[in-house]
């Protein structure tokens, strides 16, 4: 009944879980059964270790957060000699999102995950808003994006995503750039680019001055812009930002996502996914939906 | 293992201006808690708090099921929580993060260091420290003595000692002013403010004495995902929440000498 198809991957359902939030699925194993999931993005993953910006890296905000982490990782050799044999046997499809600062550390990293036998998909970060050389840099610009997405295309070989950053004047234009290029699928959006002051202390919260927007603040910037993508590109569109609920999650589908992804809600409420996958089981049995690929895009 | 519950508050304690206690139960079993970790709560009813809020165990009686929880009154996720009164639910996601250390020897002795809401989880370790003979000094310290939220408590699990800025109570000055600073321990244990506990943690190392501080920071998941909480130590960026709050300081040097 909930079973959707993002490219050549097949899930369970439509509920994955966004990079960066759930750190390699095991921080949140006690909370949630992760072979019910659609699949989980596994934090973003270089050609080197990071050890990310300096703290303050966090500040609430209203329905929302702001985050500065900056890439913190232990980078991809790590990734491939320990932690992916520690979660390569989960039923579920395990997807590495894939950042870096050059095009050939993009492709190092891809290439490397390339020979993974359990990952089925990367996400190629284009558009970490925290990083001071590449991330976003090219995800603003469809020329760069579409090259960086020629360049991993040509050594990856599996499904290929791209996450697209809502910091752009038309997504529409990067989602087909890459499109171009040879993406198979794109997600978005990343974290919106904010800013918020401490009065009393009169500095940034962050030590970074600005940084990501996540949490249901941003929902509906992000879901005009699945719907701008999703009528725009044949590849298919996963969309997030800001899902805390089966009813946001559906206004997803409703507006193209093949499938979804949560983020921040994670933190509020650590088995949240497996109340969205029930909720949008009930969903469907109320409303006679035997294939929930019905109510993609119907909007 | 870690689990989300939906307590009751069976009990609210004012103490003082500043501070709170709730004391919660679910009428079943807990999961254990060990002295030095953690809870994070939701905070229901507000505009403005989204994310859960780190609070540490004040005391644990396994006996009853029950946890007690001593807030400060800092901003508008504690001063909504304020407002919960016995009978009232509270989400908590537990038990979270790496305590202290407490298997120490019998006849061991250990001065544990607290300062303003820092000293909530001491009261949860001395119990447990009694409970395996360590001879336990607790000093408190505080710039007043109503900053000092809770004392006698502690009464029954070894030798309090008191340090007040204004000498208001006990030992006028900081708590390593204090006498029973400088006396020898086999282990020092630390919670409170950030110079506080880089003052306590200087001290001993120079004396060679095995120390670990409990340090606090804002958190988004508590569970070591996000990376939002960390705090520099000599390995690199690690995090409050997963990590810690617990750290020995032979991995701290950067972090106390800073």
């Amino acid at each position: 009944m909930l079973s959707v198809k993002v490219h050549n991957l097949c899930l369970k359902n439509p509920v994955m879980t966004a990079s960066g939030t759930f750190g390699y699925g095991e921080e949140f194993a006690d909370f949630v059964d992760l072979e019910r999931l659609g699949g989980f993005i596994v934090k973003g993953t270089t050609g080197s270790h990071r050890e990310g910006n300096p703290y303050p890296r966090m500040a609430e905000t209203p329905s929302g957060m702001l985050n500065a982490v900056g890439l913190q990782n232990g980078g991809v050799e790590k990734f491939c000699k320990e932690v992916y044999h520690r979660i390569k046997h989960l039923d579920t499809n395990i997807i590495v999102n894939v950042s870096g600062s050059s095009i050939e550390e993009y492709c190092d990293v891809a290439s490397q995950i390339d020979e993974l036998e359990k990952i089925p998909a990367i996400e190629l970060n284009i558009s970490c808003p925290n990083v001071k050389k590449g991330g976003m840099g090219f995800g603003t610009n469809p020329e760069m994006a579409a090259q960086v997405v020629s360049e991993v295309r040509k050594v990856y070989h599996k499904t290929l995503i791209v996450k697209l950053t809502p910091n752009v004047t038309s997504v529409v234009d990067i989602a087909k750039a890459v499109e171009d290029a040879g993406a198979d699928s794109v997600s978005l959006i990343n974290t919106m680019l904010g800013m918020a002051v401490d009065v009393e202390k009169q500095r940034p919260y962050l030590s970074t001055i600005t940084g990501g927007l996540s949490g249901p603040a941003v929902k509906p910037v992000a879901v005009r812009m699945v719907w701008q993508v999703a009528h725009a590109v044949k590849i298919p569109v996963v969309g997030l930002g800001g899902i805390a609920t089966a009813a946001d999650a559906l206004e997803f589908l409703m507006v193209g996502a093949k499938a979804i992804q949560v983020g921040t809600a994670n933190f509020i409420d650590p088995a949240v996914t497996m109340k969205i996958v029930d909720g949008l089981e009930d969903y469907c049995k109320r409303h006679g939906i035997n294939d929930i690929n019905d109510i993609i895009g119907i909007i | 293992m870690k689990e989300i519950h939906n307590f009751s508050i069976l009990e609210r304690r004012q103490l003082g201006s500043r501070y709170f206690a709730l004391v919660l139960g679910h009428g079943g079993r807990m999961q254990p808690v060990a002295p030095g970790q953690f809870v994070e709560v939701l905070v229901e009813g507000s505009r403005d708090v989204m994310l859960r809020r780190p609070i540490s165990v004040h005391d644990v009686d396994e006996e009853k099921g029950t946890m007690t929880l001593l807030i400060q009154i800092v901003g508008n996720g504690t001063r909504k929580l304020a407002e919960l009164g016995v009978g009232d639910k509270l989400n908590v996601v537990y038990p979270l993060g790496h305590g202290f250390t407490s298997d120490l020897r019998p006849q061991t002795s250990a001065l544990l260091v607290g300062g303003g809401a820092g000293i909530a989880p001491l009261l949860h370790l001395s119990k447990v420290l009694k409970a395996k003979s360590v001879s336990c000094t607790i000093l408190l310290g505080g710039r007043t003595a109503e900053l000092i939220p809770v004392r006698d408590e502690f009464n029954p699990y070894g030798r309090l000692c008191i340090a007040t800025d204004d000498g208001s109570m006990g030992h006028k000055g900081l708590v390593v002013e204090h006498p029973a600073f400088s006396e020898s321990y086999d282990m020092i244990y630390t919670c409170g403010p950030t110079p506080m506990m880089k003052a306590v943690a200087r001290s001993a190392a120079e004396r060679g004495i095995r120390c670990e501080v409990s340090l606090e920071n804002m958190m988004a998941c508590g569970v070591g995902a996000c990376l939002c909480c960390v705090t520099d130590t000599d390995d690199g960026h690690r995090c409050v929440c997963k990590d810690g709050p617990v750290f020995d300081i032979s991995t701290m040097r950067k972090w106390y000498e800073k």
